[in-house]
């Protein structure tokens, strides 16, 4: 459902958890369906033996698809103007993530109202995982 | 980089959003999305970088009769090591300019951009290259405009 700009002020947030307990199958959904088949997010053999990490771990643009969503919950289908991130912290098997989007603006432009967004990703510890902003029409 | 023809289809969308988890039927169900704000089946925010999927080059595919750097027999399946651990993704934009749909026919174009190096306590030194990736559709018009920041490491991100 859009938002609308006299209902919005700067400073709200809309906050979801937007997985629990992340699988390592849904890592191999995310590579299939992406088509990013990179071994260090499916096999743990040469993840662990031969690139040095303690497991796999998820693709960054997991976390940006799962954050989609709750931003998407929020803001309304097919009103995204803008969506940008960047990956601060790896997410990992097991982790269980909450993603928040906090209103940092409000404008016009030529007759049609956005709202801007910062979106902050934490994990299960607090730990912010990415960090990014967002901008979508609204209505009045 | 040659441009690249991604055709957007409603199986591919359906997988993409199951695939994070979301079960808005506006990703899936025609009917739905018809009443839906968006007026029809549009594909979630992230969903075009599986541009990869219809790149035939693209080098995290495996590809028949080709060593793979996955395990197998043994925990790589190249011979040499690498000389690094490895890229990982730093940034992701996307601008928005129209959503896409089930039957777009979208010419894809990939050009490098800036390229920096910084020092880091986590990784060593970090050299990061930006590329810039135009969506253009079947009347030629942009629906959309990515950009992507990668990252090679010295090493593996340490864990704090």
């Amino acid at each position: 459902m859009a938002l609308n700009a006299s209902k919005l002020k700067v400073g709200d947030t809309h906050s979801e958890q937007i997985c629990d307990n992340l699988s390592r199958t849904q890592i191999v959904q995310y590579a299939g369906a992406s088509g990013d088949y990179n071994p260090l997010h499916t096999d743990e053999i040469y993840t662990t033996q031969i690139a040095g990490y303690p497991s796999v771990f998820a693709h960054g643009m997991l976390t940006m698809g799962m954050t989609g969503k709750a931003l998407t919950n929020y803001v309304g289908d097919g009103t995204l103007t803008k969506f940008g991130v960047r990956f601060t912290n790896q997410v990992w098997p097991g982790d269980t993530l909450t993603a928040t989007m906090t209103v940092a603006g409000l404008r016009n432009e030529g007759g049609q109202d956005f709202v801007d967004l910062t979106i902050s990703t934490v994990n299960q510890d607090g730990k912010e995982v990415m960090t990014g902003n967002a901008s979508a029409r609204v209505n009045p | 980089m040659a441009k690249i023809t991604f055709p957007v289809e409603a199986s591919h969308i359906m997988m993409f959003a199951r695939a994070v988890g979301d079960t808005n039927p506006v990703y899936y169900d025609a009917e739905a999305a018809k009443k839906s704000e968006a007026g029809r089946i549009v594909a979630p925010p992230s969903f075009a970088q599986s541009v990869a999927q219809f790149n035939p080059d693209y080098f995290l595919r495996p590809k028949p009769g080709q060593p793979w750097f996955g395990s197998g027999k043994t925990a790589t399946g190249l011979t040499e090591k690498a000389s690094s651990s490895g890229g990982l993704h730093a940034e992701q934009h996307f601008e928005f300019h129209r959503h896409i749909s089930p039957g777009d026919v979208l010419t894809v174009e990939t050009k490098p951009g800036k390229t920096w190096e910084k020092e880091s306590k986590r990784a060593g030194i970090l050299k990061f290259r930006e590329s810039v990736t135009e969506y253009r559709d079947q009347n030629g018009n942009l629906v959309i405009t990515a950009t992507s920041v990668g990252v090679t490491t010295e090493r593996p991100v340490a864990q704090s």
